[in-house]
Formats: structure tokens, C-alpha cells, sequence
């Protein structure tokens, strides 16, 4: 999971899309919508940089069904858009479908990888992210007890509940990790009231620190803790600013990056495996004046060293998703 | 007297609904033309989009079986007056049906592959409604209560085994493996070639259709001319006068639910066996509730439920082009089906009073 690839290769990139014709990028979003206050919104974000930075026009459209993952990546490769950029990994068939009708046309998958000459695949090391702020948690935590709140018990959630709980572990080998999941429906994704309910489950147990990798329903949990009074931790986007002064930090994850990139790198991009982690700066945790007063010198100290360290391999974070077992729970 | 009072029936089959659907599509109308887009074109890339081709054809059809079942669901248990809101649920254990059958059994070839999945889906969704059936039956526990309570439960056991059991070891996504080849259904295309048409080979349309328009036939041979289908119409109509009859309410309820059951489930042959090829999460996606609306649109009655399918068949594929064609956010597509929902459902009587008045007057000239 460590393995990075630069891939901004410029020089060539404008040469050659001299000789194609000026094609618009795509974008689509997987189920849950462009405005999702995470995963989607974030790539929506990154699409939104790229036009205002570069004049260009793109074109985006929101799935509404399993059906049309396949109809809309088809019908935007053949209105000519390039490069597609396609997110979630419920659309790796998608393009495994998809991509080779279209040889001509890049394809970019972000969150699964697949095997395709035209595809580049972008993956994060989000069980990397989660242990910095896993440490910050167990760190701030008084009562010895931190939580996690989870969309839905699928494997990529499960390597962040699994990374978090590794990284507290690693500063307090005696705390307690509660974890839990919003549910096992769509709506799991997105619902805030039901977020709220298992943080203030998870506090009454004795947390005192929540950490949501739920979608939208992370900012039921996010509220749910600022009207405890308690510390809560963002995801994806940097979520400090929503509740400053009880969001401890935001773990994350630069969907954003990755789709500005894809988008100014063009159709010509280097194609393959993307692996954003510590060391491509495409996972990690937010620092700004909103959460200035809550992470002291000596927690920013041994979350830094420690991000060296998985940087520089002397910490190795598990990753769930290897081989679906995790060493601290 | 009371022939003004009533609307003449092939009013109520076709007048009502139309007049209903034409009202949802005015509101519509206003509704684009307020956030600054012209409606005209709307309508005309929805209809285009769903209508104007085989590709807008196979995938308005596509979902237009879909509801097919599920509303032909609804509306079986509905004339016995059973209100089963877990065709959602029903389908989706089903889907775990056709995925078992297809993945475990080795078929020599689509057409006993077909077969099996059918029996398969058909046998999940009719156990799952079984058990709130049996509740209804034995226990007075509200059907609605217990089917929709069953839709949740469906979906955490279907998380459960995708994600620790069928899931391909390394597979981030929770889904099942793809089907073998011989389980791949003959897609319309490729049933329509020798007879000389040629199609788009693109959506995902397949045989289900044909099941699907079986089915109706069957149900309304079941409903209208056997013996059974007129202790569950009789049931429906009155309890009470029913088992005055010596119709057992116990054996109707259980039977109509593993009917009904049975139904939803078949869905999955089409979704999960026809389009997907493998069992996702998200396999039925709302199906199972849209089928309520298609079943309240369709009277109940099988060949109603064909054409109300047919009209939100047309609303997701022309939902769909007009989303990926203009800028109408697609929440603009759910209120849109939304309105039709709520003028065909909720407000039936707005036009069907005026339309009763209209007929009673003329009646009396």
C-alpha cells in the first residue's frame, strides 16, 4: 500500500493533447449525490478548483440507480468527454465493463483499482490518516474511553475504525475503542439524527472522543458532540470549521486533490495505481485556527514523529482491508 | 341516482389516472420553468430520452419489469386487503436466491439457469413475507409494521453475507463474484435479431420482460378465475363475510403473502440475474416501494400495473437523460415522480369528483 507513483508528467501531457481534440474532463458521482457533505462533494470541490483555476468547462452527473452506472460512464465516454472520472469503488465493474469499449478515453477510479491500460486507479491509505488521529484522540481523552462511528460494516470503513483504534492503542495500550455502525441501508450514508443518537450511545459508556467515517450522518455525530460538550473528530474534508472548538481534528482524505489532479493532468495522464498515503500527502489530519487550542506542542510532537516514522516504514499501520482481520480488536 | 354518482368504469381504468398524470406534468412544467430551464425542452428530452430510440426503449423497459413485479406484489396482497410495504426486503433476500443458484449450481445452460434463479428468487421473497404473514395470520402483528420492520432485517443479513461470505477475498467492494457465463440471460437484442430487428445492444432489457408480462397474465387468471383468487378477492372485500363462508382468513393471509412474496422476489431474476450479473448491496434500489405507487396507480389490477410501470419506467430512463443531457438537478426528477405519486395516489379524489360531477352532469342533459 505504500507504493507511490509520481505522475504528473506535464511536458509530455501538453504535447500530445495538442493532437486530441479539446476534450472536456468528466466527473461521476457514485450514489449519495454530488452534495453529500464528504466523498462525493469533496471530488466536486476538487472539479470546482480545477475550473476556477483553469477557465475550463467539465461536466458531472449524479447516479441514481445500480443501472445507470454503467449507462452514464458509457454515454459520457461517447459524448466524448476525457478524461472520465468515476467515484467509489462499487464502480470498479463498472469499468472493467466500460473502459475497454473506449481505448481511446481515460478512465480515473477513485477508491479501487482496476487492471486497465486506459484506467488510472486511486486508492488511499485512509487506515494511515486514521491512526494520527487516533493518537490525537487517545492523547485528548480524560476518560480513558475514544469511539468510532461507521456508515455502514464494509471493509473500507472497517480499515478506518482499524487504523484509529491502532493509533490510540499506540499511545494508551489500556484504552477502550468502542466502535459502532450507523446501518446497513443506503440511508446508513446519510443520516445525522441516527449519527447523533450512537455518539451519545458511545458517551454515555464513557467516550469522550468520537471519531465519524459515516458521510453525512458524521455531522449528526459532530453536533452530538459539541452539545455533550465532548471532542469529536471530522472526515474526509477538513470538517473543523462545522463546530470549532469541539472538533478535535478531521482526518483526511484529499478526494479533492485526487480529482484536480486527474482533471489537470488530462486525457494523456500516467495511467496505473495511485497510491495516496502519509508520504504523497493524500491522507492526514487538519490543523488550522479553528482547532489551534486543542492540539498542544506535545500532541502535534508525537503525531509528527510518528507520521515520519509510517513515512519512513518504522511504524508499518495494518490495513484491514489486506486480509479482513484487525490486530487490536 | 346511482349511475350519476359513479363514473362510468372505463373512466375510472383510464380518465382518472390520465387526468391525474397530466396535472403531475403541468406542476412539473412550472416547477422547471421556475428554476429557469424550459420545460418544453424537458419534456422533450424526457420522452425522446425513454422513447425516441431502442437504447431510450430497452432501458425504460429495463425498469419498467422491475416494477412490473413488484408492483404486481402490492397489488396481489392489496385485494386482500394486505398491505405488504416489504417488497423491498423480499426482493433483496431474493437476490440472495438467484446469487446462490447461479453461483452454486452449474447450469449447462441460460435457459435452466433461468428456470432455477426464478424458483430461487421466487422461493427467498415468498419466505420472507412468510414470517409476517404468519404474524399477520396467528398473531394480529400489523402487516406494515412487520414488512416494513422485515425490509431492514433484509438488508443487514444481505450486508452480512455479502461482506463476510460471498465477498471475493480482497474485494473491497461488499458484492458477490460475477456470475459464470452460461447464467448470462439472453438480452433483447439477441432475441429480436432472428426475427430480423435490429436493436441497441446497450441496455440492459433481457427475457424477465417476458416473465414479467407471464406473471400479469397468471395473476389476473389467479384473481378472476379460479376458486382462489375469489376467497382472497372475498377476503379483501369483507373478513367477516369471508369466514362466514367458511374461507379459512388464516390460510388466505399466508397464501396471498407467499404469492406476494414470490413476486417481489422475481424482481431479482431481472436486476441481479439480468443487469448486474452479481448481487450487490444496493441490488433493488427502491423497487420495492416504487411498486406501491405502481399498484396504487394501476387499480390493483394486473394490466394496470403494466402500464403505471410502463409511465415510471419512463420517469427513471427520461429522469436519467434529462440529468445527464441539461442542468435539472436530479432532485428535480424525484419530485417530479413525487407530484405523479401524489396526484395518482393521494389526491385521486381531487379528480375524480370533478370528473364524476362532469359525467352526471351530462348524463342529466
Amino acid at each position: 500500500m505504500t507504493v507511490f507513483q509520481p505522475y504528473i508528467s506535464a511536458a509530455s501531457a501538453l504535447a500530445l493533447s495538442a493532437s486530441l481534440a479539446h476534450a472536456d474532463p468528466a466527473l461521476m458521482f457514485d450514489l449519495g449525490g454530488k452534495f453529500d457533505k464528504s466523498f462525493n462533494e469533496a471530488a466536486f470541490n476538487g472539479a470546482e478548483r480545477w475550473r476556477e483555476a483553469t477557465g475550463g468547462t467539465y461536466r458531472d452527473i449524479e447516479i441514481s440507480s445500480e443501472a445507470q452506472r454503467v449507462q452514464f460512464a458509457r454515454r459520457l465516454a461517447e459524448a466524448g468527454s476525457n478524461p472520465v472520472v468515476v467515484m467509489g469503488f462499487a464502480n470498479a465493474p463498472t469499468l472493467e465493463e466500460v473502459a475497454p469499449e473506449f481505448p481511446d478515453t481515460t478512465f480515473v477510479l477513485i477508491d479501487a483499482v482496476v487492471d486497465l491500460p486506459n484506467v488510472r486507479s486511486v486508492v488511499f491509505a485512509e487506515e494511515q490518516g486514521s491512526y494520527l488521529v487516533g493518537m490525537l484522540a487517545a492523547m485528548a481523552s480524560e476518560t480513558g474511553t475514544v469511539s468510532f462511528v461507521g456508515g455502514m460494516e464494509i471493509p473500507l470503513i472497517t480499515a478506518f475504525a482499524c487504523g484509529f483504534a491502532q493509533g490510540a492503542k499506540a499511545v494508551n495500550p489500556d484504552i477502550n475503542v468502542i466502535v459502532n455502525y450507523t446501518g446497513s441501508t443506503p440511508s446508513a450514508w446519510n443520516d445525522p439524527v441516527r449519527g447523533g443518537e450512537i455518539a451519545r450511545a458511545q458517551f454515555s459508556q464513557g467516550s469522550d472522543i468520537v471519531f465519524a467515517a459515516a458521510g453525512g450522518t458524521g455531522l449528526g455525530v459532530l453536533q452530538a458532540a459539541e452539545d455533550a460538550g465532548l471532542k469529536s473528530i471530522g472526515v474526509d474534508s477538513n470538517q473543523n470549521h462545522l463546530h470549532p472548538g469541539s472538533v478535535l481534528t478531521s482526518m483526511l482524505k484529499l478526494v479533492d486533490q485526487a480529482v484536480f489532479d486527474a482533471f489537470t493532468d488530462g486525457p494523456d495522464m500516467e495511467t496505473g495505481v495511485v497510491t495516496l498515503d502519509l508520504a504523497a500527502g493524500g491522507v492526514g489530519y487538519a490543523l488550522d485556527e479553528h482547532n489551534a487550542d486543542l492540539i498542544t506542542e506535545q500532541m502535534q510532537e508525537a503525531v509528527e514523529s510518528a507520521k515520519a516514522a509510517i513515512i519512513a516504514g518504522e511504524i508499518v499501520v495494518h490495513d484491514y482491508r489486506t486480509d479482513s482481520t484487525c490486530p487490536v480488536f | 341516482m346511482s349511475a350519476g354518482r359513479k363514473l362510468p368504469e372505463w373512466a375510472d381504468i383510464t380518465l382518472v389516472p390520465l387526468v391525474s398524470v397530466a396535472l403531475a406534468f403541468v406542476l412539473s412544467a412550472g416547477l422547471i420553468w421556475a428554476i429557469g430551464e424550459s420545460p418544453w425542452a424537458a419534456i422533450k428530452f424526457m420522452v425522446e430520452g425513454a422513447f425516441g430510440s431502442s437504447y431510450g426503449w430497452g432501458y425504460t423497459l429495463y425498469y419498467a419489469t422491475n416494477f412490473i413485479f413488484t408492483g404486481l406484489a402490492v397489488a396481489v396482497a392489496f385485494q386482500a386487503r394486505l398491505f405488504n410495504i416489504g417488497g423491498e426486503g423480499q426482493a433483496l433476500v431474493a437476490g440472495l436466491g438467484v446469487a446462490l443458484v447461479c453461483l452454486y449450481i452449474p447450469w449447462p445452460h441460460w435457459s435452466l439457469a433461468l428456470l432455477g434463479a426464478s424458483l430461487g428468487a421466487a422461493l427467498f421473497g415468498a419466505l420472507w413475507a412468510l414470517i409476517p404473514g404468519y404474524l399477520q395470520a396467528k398473531r394480529g402483528s400489523h402487516i406494515v409494521i412487520t414488512t416494513i420492520m422485515f425490509n431492514f432485517i433484509a438488508a443487514s443479513l444481505l450486508g452480512y453475507v455479502l461482506v463476510n461470505i460471498l465477498r471475493p477475498a480482497g474485494m473491497m467492494d461488499p458484492a458477490s463474484p460475477r456470475f459464470p457465463a452460461e447464467t448470462v440471460l439472453p438480452r433483447m437484442h439477441e432475441i429480436l435479431s432472428p426475427l430480423g430487428i435490429t436493436v441497441s445492444t446497450v441496455p440492459p432489457l433481457n427475457i424477465s420482460l417476458l416473465i414479467a408480462l407471464a406473471m400479469c397474465v397468471a395473476v389476473w387468471f389467479l384473481l378472476w378465475r379460479t376458486r382462489l383468487g375469489f376467497e382472497i378477492r372475498a377476503f379483501g372485500e369483507s373478513e367477516p363475510a369471508a369466514q362466514y363462508a367458511g374461507i379459512s382468513p388464516v390460510r388466505i393471509t399466508v397464501i396471498v403473502m407467499l404469492i406476494s412474496g414470490g413476486l417481489a422476489g422475481l424482481m431479482a431474476v431481472n436486476s441481479v440475474m439480468g443487469e448486474q450479473q452479481r448481487l450487490v448491496l444496493n441490488a433493488v434500489e427502491g423497487a420495492g416501494f416504487i411498486g406501491i405507487a405502481v399498484a396504487l396507480m394501476g387499480r390493483n389490477h394486473p394490466f394496470g400495473v403494466v402500464l403505471a410501470a410502463l409511465l415510471f419506467g419512463f420517469l427513471y430512463q427520461g429522469g436519467a437523460e434529462l440529468a445527464l443531457w441539461t442542468s435539472i438537478p436530479r432532485d428535480l426528477i424525484i419530485v417530479i415522480q413525487a407530484l405523479v405519486i401524489l396526484f395518482t395516489g393521494a389526491l385521486d379524489n381531487m379528480v375524480r369528483m370533478p370528473l364524476t360531477r362532469l359525467f352526471a352532469w351530462r348524463g342529466a342533459r
